[in-house]
């Protein structure tokens, strides 16, 4: 059996737990819908002076800092592998290493395209509208699906690396917020203090929401997607070696 | 490496830190044997499976499994082994049946055969009929049992339960050496590791006592109760009264163990039988009739006691 297909095994079982637990199904349904309308309704009208026109700018942004704060499920899953100690059991099974954690990985890529999903269609309902074309809305699927497998992989890495369920959460949540709320998600960075606009324009979260706004509502998109794509593959190569190499050691 | 042996180590040296856990062990398992492992809580038996089951790698000595060495060989050690560890190590948030099919498909089985291989174990782990409920939901003994199941649907040659009955009831825990004998019954070699001497009595054909890392003993039950020197000589004096004085005639036997008193039963070791019937004369001679006169063996208990007590004593010298 293929480390893909063992992949897949596992993928199944994560997304059954999901599809098992009303809880978690309401959760990664509401929380999207919760976020917008928060947002949009909440600071829309200081922001940009209508509703309508903070929809169009804050709704590519909601999309990346939905994955962000949708990945952190990675980290706590893993993490209650290990204390359930069913690790141990998939070590000793003659199967590949790394299977168990991008089955996990690929697990998420589907709960994190659901809350997409989510998101553009109450965006849509809301007054949302594609200037990007199809093309473009493809490219952002794509694109936000790409982010989200990054994400995972340096979740995956607290999920493996920290012991108790309540650090990994505490450690995504500091990780998450900031890095979401210190970018160019809900508001242009213009307004901000010098140091914090440095700190902006280098965040690979900003990189990924100017690139989905390009995608999305037209315009350059050739230079934040090559960044993007630089962002997400040395993510995955970093994180996704470090993350193994712990879950081998992990006694 | 030959094979004649199911599990083989020599020597396995491993330390956690400044701790040692395990000190130069050596283990030989005969294939198709139930083995029990005896020993403290901390004496290395977890370790000691860990290593044989290929998720800890020992700092010196080598491991065999059939012949598979489980540093240099560990993908081809899993082929064939199965684990059970300490906490049932199963899938909360499905079913039973998933959890198995689970486990069967990560085996290479194909969905069919995962299936089929599934509803087979769980038939006869006696859990069909809870097979789509969540295992969140099941008991104690429940989980043990899929757990169990889980660790068998490779048939694996070689099994490890690592204290497979801690904290079960005595039903549960009758239910589990059960199936356990009818496991080693069909050729599995079993290793078991145990805090229970019952368990170990009950189950395994040879056992070896660790502690600190350190082989104690080994031998068959009969035998390890053999070195506990010897028998047991138990007296109950007919009235309740002559408890005392009992205790104190049989201390004053030259040769025998300081009496243990339990009520108005008194045990004391007899290493030899002259001592039976020196016991017998100096009671009629202190005028103290009884109404029970027995000489047994030691129990496991006593003899693990008498075992490891000696090498406290002998450690701390």
């Amino acid at each position: 059996m293929t480390v893909f297909a063992q992949t897949g095994v596992l993928a199944r079982r994560n997304l059954l737990h999901v599809l098992s637990d009303p809880e978690q199904l309401i959760g990664i349904t509401v929380q999207p819908l919760m976020f917008l309308l928060l947002f949009v309704y909440v600071f829309g009208g200081a922001i940009s002076g209508s509703t309508t026109g903070y929809l169009e700018f804050v709704l590519p942004g909601l999309l990346v800092q939905g994955i962000g704060f949708g990945t952190t499920q990675t980290a706590i899953g893993l993490n209650a592998d290990f204390q359930r100690g069913l690790i141990d059991r998939f070590r000793s099974l003659p199967m590949a290493r790394s299977a168990v954690v991008a089955g996990r990985v690929t697990a998420d890529i589907g709960r994190t395209a659901w809350m997409c999903l989510i998101t553009v269609g109450v965006g849509a309902a809301l007054g949302f509208r594609l200037h990007g074309g199809v093309a473009g809305a493809i490219g952002a699927f794509g694109l936000v699906l790409a982010v989200g497998v990054a994400m995972c992989w340096v979740m995956a890495f607290l999920g493996v690396s920290l012991r108790s369920a309540e650090a990994v959460q505490t450690a995504g949540f500091l990780l998450i917020l900031p890095l979401t709320f210190a970018s160019s998600v809900l508001v242009p960075a213009a307004s901000m203090p010098g140091w914090l606009q440095a700190f902006v324009k280098v965040n690979p979260i900003s990189v990924f929401v100017t690139a989905m706004r390009g995608l999305l509502l037209g315009g350059p998109v050739a230079a934040p997607v090559l960044q993007s794509a630089a962002w997400i593959v040395g993510m995955c190569v970093v994180f996704g070696t470090l993350t193994v190499s712990r879950y081998r050691r992990r006694a | 490496m030959p094979t004649e042996f199911a599990i083989r180590t020599d020597l396995l040296d491993k330390s956690f830190g400044r701790t040692r856990v395990l000190d130069q062990l050596t283990l030989e398992v005969p294939a198709g044997a139930i083995y029990g492992l005896l020993g403290p809580n901390g004496a290395g038996k977890t370790t000691l499976v860990r290593i044989l089951a290929t998720l800890l790698t020992p700092d010196a000595g080598r491991a065999f499994v059939l012949g598979r060495d489980v540093v240099a060989q560990p993908q081809r050690v899993r082929e064939v082994i199965g684990l059970t560890g300490q906490y049932a190590a199963v899938d909360d948030l499905i079913s039973a049946r998933e959890n198995l099919y689970l486990i069967g498909r990560l085996l290479g089985l194909r969905p069919r055969a995962a299936r089929a291989r599934g509803a087979q174990l769980l038939a006869a782990f006696g859990l069909s009929e809870v097979a789509g409920t969540t295992v969140k939901s099941y008991s104690g003994g429940m989980r043990r049992r899929l757990d169990l199941a889980a660790s068998l649907v490779g048939r694996p040659a070689v099994l490890f339960l690592d204290e497979p009955t801690t904290g079960l009831d005595l039903a549960s825990r009758n239910e589990l050496w059960d199936m356990i004998r009818v496991l080693a019954a069909d050729g599995t070699t079993v290793l078991l590791t145990t805090q229970y001497l019952e368990e170990a009595d009950r189950l395994a054909g040879r056992v070896m006592v660790i502690d600190h890392g350190r082989t104690v003993a080994e031998g068959t039950p009969a035998e390890l109760k053999g070195m506990a020197g010897g028998q047991v000589l138990e007296v109950r004096p007919l009235h309740g009264a002559d408890v005392g004085g009992a205790a104190t005639v049989l201390a004053d036997l030259t040769g025998a163990g300081r009496p243990v008193v339990a009520g108005d039963l008194l045990c004391v070791r007899v290493p030899d039988d002259d001592l039976v019937a020196a016991a017998a004369r100096s009671l009629d001679v202190a005028g103290i009739p009884v109404r029970h006169f027995v000489v047994r063996l030691p129990s496991l208990d006593e003899a693990f006691l008498a075992i490891t007590g000696q090498h406290e004593a002998g450690a701390s010298r």
